[in-house]
């Protein structure tokens, strides 16, 4: 297991992973910068990503869907905060409408990725945090989350079995 | 809003809090409307100190919140709250494991299997 650390930070309500990677950090960064390298990781077995645009500039966009075990769609898009090959790139991630158009009622999260030179390779950093407490519960109310694991249905297996 | 506090230690006590059948049927008791206490304690057959406990265990977990209301205490289910918050980071770190897998498995691939 290459995950070093995890932190949950529910003030700032922000998740915090790090690992560490067997590859020097341009060979990381293709994982990012390359989509078609990017669809094989970054959607889950279950909801593969798909990248119908990818300019990994600053300022640039990326728009994707996801697609469920029964053929739905998720549409999303990223838009870039800042890229500096191939050491950090920090990006919003929201959903979108069918035609891949950003809807502006749905919750985004923001996600920082660093990398650094470690002996082994790479030691990469991500951060994802949520806008808001309301943001986040509205999350948690679509769907969606949901389908993505069900680590969590334990409290509903136990509140069930009362 | 309570956007629990949930690291390691919380969840291993909200799990405990749960692991109580008393306390799993409180908790859904006051999911839906709020109850005092007293009102609580009727329901049991035990007495309204180890009621009272029950519901001290559940606040500290952070699935009910108290609220002193004149003589009463009155009982009300935070649940939708602690979900938020242990939930969503906790899917998120589980996507995240994920991902971090399979980027491991595409990093061991041979140079050629960078190929598209």
């Amino acid at each position: 297991m290459t995950v070093v650390s995890t932190t949950k930070d529910d003030e700032a309500l922000s998740l915090s992973i790090v690992a560490d990677l067997a590859a020097p950090p341009a060979r990381v960064w293709q994982l990012w910068s390359d989509p078609r390298q990017l669809e094989r990781w970054w959607g889950p077995p279950t909801w593969p990503a798909t990248f119908v645009d990818h300019d990994l500039t600053t300022g640039g966009r990326a728009t994707y869907y996801m697609t469920g075990p029964e053929g739905e769609k998720a549409h999303g898009w990223w838009r870039f905060d800042s890229v500096d090959e191939p050491w950090s790139l920090a990006f919003e991630d929201g959903f979108a409408d069918d035609d891949g158009t950003p809807n502006d009622s749905m919750p985004t999260t923001r996600a920082q990725v660093v990398l650094e030179e470690i002996p082994e390779g790479t030691r990469m950093t991500v951060t994802s945090s949520f806008q808001s407490a309301e943001q986040m519960q509205q999350l948690v109310e679509m769907g969606m989350v949901e389908g993505l694991t069900g680590a969590m249905g334990q409290i509903d297996t136990i509140l069930a079995e009362g | 809003m309570v956007v629990g506090r949930p690291d390691d230690d919380d969840v291993d006590r909200l799990f405990g809090a749960l692991a109580d059948a008393t306390r799993r049927d409180i908790v859904q008791r006051v999911m839906g409307s709020e109850a005092s206490v007293s009102t609580l304690a009727r329901s049991y057959a035990m007495s309204f100190a180890a009621v009272q406990k029950h519901v001290a265990v559940l606040e500290r977990a952070g699935l009910v919140s108290k609220e002193r209301r004149g003589r009463e205490q009155i009982v009300r289910g935070d649940i939708g709250t602690i979900r938020a918050a242990v939930r969503l980071l906790d899917v998120y770190e589980e996507l995240w494991r994920g991902r971090i897998g399979r980027i491991d498995d595409l990093l061991a691939l041979p140079p050629e299997g960078d190929v598209r």
